[in-house]
């Protein structure tokens, strides 16, 4: 997990500065987070040197040196030794890493575990009172499970409208009915945008389904919506499929959303609350990139729709878990709700997903810019959901 | 050339080539004639930054990597091998005065007042900043839609290729190609500037700027003594690159050898030129963790996540506690690495650069990747396939917008013009 932005914006809470403001602040003004103990910790093969046995409640960071000459990791564990309140793992020898941690008053239990096995070597570390009032850690490990089974089901039923639709798109495209195909088009993709981190987490499908021509190697058969796409929308004369060609296009289209399916819906599928966050942060990369330039559907022009569908899922992500980063992190739970507002708001000038929207050509560009600028404020605190819920 | 033809020129080039002749009749003191004519009054100490324009291999290759580039492609507009083969020495005339710190012709203030200077001014004052000047021919040169219009085409060199589509390559046609390149780094962006400005000035009527580039600053060294510069993305940039003390590696993975086919090319190179866009607010939000696992290094030092520090091996075997290793696999500097990549290196020259601001607003910047090998076609398109296809920085924040391949002849000697081995 990256910890920095949690620092940046207890910075800036002391501050009283509207979160838009977090780059320019963060970069230029030295964090001074309200007594923040920067802790040395040296770990060895049989050492783990915590410079100091205590700190005030509050923020603390751990600077951990990895002195040793295996791999190792730093854990801050509750008083049983057994629960992690917070871990950095994976430290290669002679690199250093920051774990920042947000503790209450109470004793805890350091430990390094060089070579990543066994107990680790352990200390006691007592947290004191101070004017930083920290809620006890408790039950967050049990939201954030819940929140990753909420998302889950959003996932799975997504999945299903789009095998659903997916359906019905392939036989209006294999029949040579293209009027009905292209009506169906952005209307299926819109259940692929909403939850693309996921499918895209599968390295092998995304590129089958999702590429588009500039995607690919000289040499690669290009399979997938866009391909579809490009021939439902032909750019120029002589842009056509034969039906054997139609056929296949469409039976490898149908083929790999049924493997996607499987997959998520498989008992071992699973999801971690940091990837929701991280998912959300994608989703409006994703429009950042593709959908706001309008590269994404470059023949249809459909490009809204997967806009829109993109912002869906990332506001589902955020609903799973705004009621841990209100708790965590009030100010930025806000900031997100209204900027999610903003943007949607945005968007319905042009239409909905039921109704349909305007085509991108038909934008003008500063309709263009209005738009990239409300994804930028959605996506700027966005990307701080992640360490917001998992600290 | 008529006279009356070189008078329509206007005045640059014909200053020039009196300048040339100047040259020729002190050959003995080549390289200092036009540094004698311009900068007389100079400062000495400035003028130790400059390098020879003549010698075994061009400059501004294995040339400790100067901070800024102005990178310029051409399109020849004639048909004439003369003028070609004219522009070629009055390059070379140029380009050695340049170098030297000097003016050229009459200089920026020492003409006809009723004419218009020579040379543009804006060097003025300024030493030669350790200004190198690196001429390099594209395939088009040599047959341009399937005319060979200089009587050349049988002097391609096979490692000359036409660059495949890479995936993820979305090209800007207006940064593809060219007939002629010229690559002018110096130490001060006016002095970089100058020098393709007055260039391109001279070959006005036989070639035009097809496309051009900016840098300013480098991501890479290229001798032992630079300490590692870092890119647009916060990183180290060319740890690993090759070094212009690695003789061995150098002869092997840069130069052009004897017996590699076209013996015109023997001691020259060839330059991958690429400018690849960062995807800037992207990366901007991307946690450090995930920032470090895309690169596979760490941010601050620049160590391998495996351990140690910027110069330790990456060991990509090293396993973390999920049974992964600590180096994902793909991560760029797993993909990129020799050890996956059957041993190839490159002399990397690459600069950061900023165009602004694109229509949406956003950073129009990244890095104008440099490379000079012996052959591209086992050391660059090999490595780019793998990168394009693996490598999850490169697909997700990066995208390629310009391309372009060139070949880059060999030094010249005393009396010589660029290029000639393959014209003569």
């Amino acid at each position: 997990m990256t910890l920095r932005p949690a620092l940046f914006k207890s910075a800036l809470s002391t501050a009283a500065v509207a979160a838009v403001s977090a780059l320019t602040l963060s970069a230029c003004v030295p964090n001074d987070a309200p007594s923040t103990q920067a802790i040395a910790v040296s770990s060895t093969a049989d050492k783990c040197t915590v410079s100091s046995a205590s700190a005030p409640a509050g923020p603390v960071v751990f600077t951990v040196t990895n002195d040793g000459d295996d791999v190792t990791e730093f854990y801050l564990l509750a008083d049983d030794g057994l629960r992690i309140i917070s871990e950095i793992e994976n430290i290669g020898p002679g690199l250093t890493r920051d774990l920042v941690v947000h503790v209450a008053e109470g004793e805890y239990i350091t430990a390094c575990k060089p070579g990543m096995v066994g107990d680790g070597i352990q200390s006691t570390f007592a947290v004191t009172a101070s004017e930083n009032n920290v809620a006890p850690t408790g039950d967050e490990a049990a939201q954030l499970d819940a929140a990753a089974d909420q998302y889950l089901l959003y996932v799975r039923d997504q999945i299903q409208t789009l095998v659903t639709k997916t359906d019905a798109f392939a036989a209006a495209y294999v029949a040579g009915d293209d009027d009905t195909a292209r009506d169906l088009y952005a209307d299926a993709r819109v259940h692929w945008e909403r939850i693309e981190p996921v499918a895209e987490s599968f390295g092998d499908l995304d590129p089958m389904m999702d590429a588009r021509e500039a995607d690919l190697a000289e040499g690669d058969e290009w399979t997938g919506w866009h391909h579809i796409e490009k021939n439902l929308w032909p750019p120029a004369e002589g842009y056509d499929l034969t039906e054997a060609q139609r056929e296949a296009l469409a039976t490898k289209l149908l083929a790999d959303t049924a493997t996607l399916s499987e997959r998520v819906t498989a008992d071992d599928f699973t999801i971690d609350a940091f990837q929701i966050g991280n998912g959300a942060k994608e989703l409006l990369d994703e429009v950042a990139s593709g959908k706001i330039t309008g590269e994404e559907e470059a023949w249809s022009h459909t490009d809204l729709w997967d806009f829109q569908a993109n912002v869906d899922g990332a506001a589902v992500a955020f609903g799973v878990l705004s009621d841990i980063v209100k708790t965590a992190d009030p100010e930025l739970a806000d900031e997100l709700q209204t900027r999610f507002d903003e943007l949607n708001a945005l968007l319905a000038q042009y239409g909905s997903v039921e109704e349909g929207f305007v085509l991108y050509p038909d934008l003008t560009d500063e309709q263009v810019q209005e738009l990239a600028n409300a994804v930028n404020a959605l996506s700027e605190p966005l990307s701080n959901l992640t360490a917001a819920v998992v600290l | 050339m008529t006279d009356a033809e070189e008078t329509s020129q206007g005045p640059s080039r014909r200053a020039v080539l009196g300048v040339g002749a100047a040259v020729a009749g002190a050959a003995a003191v080549a390289g200092t004639t036009g540094f004698a004519v311009g900068r007389a009054t100079a400062p000495p100490a400035l003028t130790l930054n400059s390098f020879a324009f003549r010698g075994d291999h061009q400059s501004g290759i294995v040339t400790a990597q100067q901070d800024r580039l102005h990178f310029a492609a051409f399109d020849v507009t004639t048909d004439s091998r003369d003028d070609l083969v004219a522009l070629l020495k009055d390059w070379t005339v140029a380009a050695e005065i340049l170098m030297a710190g000097g003016e050229l012709g009459d200089g920026a203030v020492g003409g006809a007042y009723q004419a218009p200077p020579d040379d543009t001014g804006e060097a003025l004052g300024l030493p030669a900043s350790g200004l190198t000047i690196t001429f390099g021919f594209g395939p088009t040169l040599f047959a341009k839609d399937g005319v060979d219009r200089f009587g050349i085409a049988s002097k391609r060199p096979e490692q000359l290729i036409d660059l495949p589509h890479f995936a993820g390559d979305m090209l800007d046609e207006s940064f593809v190609g060219g007939d002629l390149c010229i690559q002018a780094c110096a130490d001060d962006p006016q002095v970089a500037v100058h020098a393709i400005r007055n260039l391109s000035r001279i070959a006005f009527g036989t070639a035009g700027i097809r496309w051009a580039q900016l840098g300013f600053g480098r991501t890479s060294s290229t001798t032992t003594a630079q300490v590692t510069p870092r890119n647009l993305m916060g990183f180290k940039d060319g740890t690993r690159n090759l070094r212009a003390e690695q003789t061995e590696s150098i002869d092997r993975f840069v130069w052009a050898q004897r017996g590699d086919g076209q013996s015109w090319m023997s001691g020259g190179s060839y330059l991958v030129a690429r400018r690849i866009r960062i995807r800037a607010e992207v990366w901007d939000r991307t946690s450090l963790q995930e920032q470090e696992a895309s690169i596979g290094r760490t941010k601050g030092s620049g160590a391998p996540l495996s351990g140690g520090n910027e110069f330790t091996e990456p060991d990509f075997t090293r396993e973390g506690n999920d049974g992964k290793p600590l180096i994902p696999v793909d991560s760029h500097v797993t993909a990129a690495h020799p050890d996956q990549n059957n041993g190839q290196q490159m002399l990397r020259r690459g600069y950061n650069f900023t165009d602004g601001a694109d229509d949406l607003g956003r950073l129009n910047a990244g890095l104008f990747f440099l490379a000079y090998v012996r052959d591209p076609r086992t050391q660059f398109v090999p490595v780019q396939e793998r990168l394009a296809k693996s490598d999850v920085l490169t697909a997700e924040y990066l995208h390629t917008t310009g391309s372009a391949l060139f070949a880059v002849p060999s030094g010249i000697g005393t009396g010589e013009y660029v290029g000639q081995s393959l014209f003569a």
